[in-house]
């Protein structure tokens, strides 16, 4: 495996993580998450971190274990039913969690990478989402204004990268690993493989490499 | 067969062949086991790919349903990322999807997602589903397990959406929202509309073409 300018080791990661600071994280039930580079955040010891993704996994897996050792100020996320440590923290006032849609989630993502304002969603019209939120309506039909979001650090998980930094991802672990590449000012994706440029067909990459600032190769478990 | 494995035949039933489907966790996973032989379909699965499928033999890596359980997948699969899942969810592509219910009320509203200071485990895609899917299918028991009413007048629990349920198919019963009433289209074999009446506090009207609900015609011996 060549050593390449992207290519950086876990230890690396340390001189970017603070406290307070806020982590988008790619995976669905841990399925597509960064293992390792969760594990160096939590051996870091930064805490008060703001974690913005699908759901919080369990208390074991994905970025579940942040939550389970109290590192997390605020979540914003779609689902935390798989963790009770999310909600026992949420109803003991320890922690803050921001509900928010599936699929407004991926807009707001995506429009925070992307130089939009906001989307227009009828989700979560005549619902409790919809509090103190603006609501447009257009053609007949409602809709909320949906705010961007970002983040100072983007977490991926990927399959394969070149040595450029384009990233394609394996069946079901892709989920919101692209569109968080797009919404952090710094970006690092864990990988299986790391293969020179020119190895990855041009047209199956999923991921433009001038969006990830760094690769970690994954440690075989 | 039990109430789930009912409700699960009956929905199926539902189904045409080619239509893009999601199924919500739980009762609704049965009902590709009920599919008519002439029926296909595509089921969706709101974590990214169309064509998931049965598990059959060996799992793959990064191969999980939307309940993060290892699953299959059928020739002619393809994944995608979240914003374009939601895309296909929001967009009208998908035909049908059925999900389960704390409460339906009279007016096509549905809650299914929170119970305020017992259960916050979050919407995930169910918002996004029932706002955008063509037909919105809420597979649920009738009552609740003490007995008390789930089709209501109105809903007192948090919203998934407001008007948008397309049916309720439960054990006892069929209900559809024609014009913006819920109408009682079919009962089960043995079922009264004084049972239904029993339990159902919304009020509905019994459509002239209501009739018995289909069930399997050959329940097999266990």
């Amino acid at each position: 495996m060549s050593q390449t300018s992207k290519q950086i080791s876990y230890a690396a990661l340390r001189p970017r993580l603070r406290d307070g600071m806020s982590i988008l994280f790619g995976g669905f039930l841990g399925v597509g998450t960064p293992e390792g580079i969760v594990g160096e955040i939590l051996d870091s010891g930064v805490r008060d971190l703001t974690i913005i993704g699908n759901d919080t996994g369990t208390p074991e897996v994905g970025i579940g274990v942040l939550v389970a050792n109290k590192r997390v100020k605020k979540v914003i996320s779609s689902h935390i039913g798989t963790n009770a440590e999310t909600g026992r923290q949420m109803i003991a006032g320890e922690l803050d969690v921001e509900l928010v849609p599936q699929g407004t989630l991926a807009e707001r993502i995506r429009c925070g990478g992307s130089g939009l304002g906001g989307v227009l969603t009828p989700t979560g019209v005549g619902t409790i989402v919809e509090e103190g939120k603006t609501k447009l309506n257009f053609d007949g039909i409602d809709y909320l204004v949906e705010r961007p979001l970002r983040a100072d650090i983007a977490i991926l998980k990927a399959h394969q990268a070149d040595d450029k930094g384009n990233l394609v991802y394996q069946r079901a672990a892709r989920n919101f690993n692209p569109i968080m590449a797009l919404a952090a000012d710094f970006v690092v994706a864990e990988v299986d493989e790391i293969v020179p440029a020119g190895a990855i067909d041009p047209d199956l990459v999923m991921t433009p490499g001038v969006l990830v600032n760094a690769l970690i190769l994954a440690e075989e478990n | 067969m039990d109430a789930k494995n009912l409700i699960a035949f009956r929905v199926a039933q539902e189904m045409k062949d080619g239509d893009v489907v999601n199924l919500g966790i739980g009762l609704p996973t049965l009902v590709p086991d009920y599919l008519p032989e002439d029926v296909h379909i595509t089921l969706q699965s709101e974590n990214g790919f169309l064509g998931l499928g049965p598990l059959n033999g060996k799992t793959l890596p990064n191969l999980v349903n939307a309940g993060g359980k290892p699953c299959g997948m059928v020739p002619g699969t393809a994944f995608f990322d979240s914003a374009m899942s939601f895309c296909i969810i929001r967009g009208g592509h998908v035909d049908v999807t059925v999900l389960g219910g704390l409460q339906v009320d009279q007016e096509g509203n549905l809650a299914n997602w929170m119970v305020p200071g017992k259960m916050i485990p979050g919407m995930g895609g169910a918002m996004d589903l029932v706002t955008g899917a063509k037909n919105v299918i809420v597979a649920m028991e009738h009552a609740t397990k003490e007995g008390g009413a789930k089709i209501l007048k109105r809903c007192t629990l948090p919203l998934t959406a407001a008007k948008k349920v397309s049916a309720i198919i439960t054990e006892l019963a069929v209900f559809r929202f024609i014009d913006g009433k819920l109408v009682l289209t079919e009962t089960a074999p043995g079922v009264t509309l004084d049972d239904i009446r029993a339990r159902t506090e919304a009020e509905f009207v019994v459509s002239p073409e209501c009739c018995e609900m289909e069930t399997p015609r050959e329940v097999q011996p266990v």
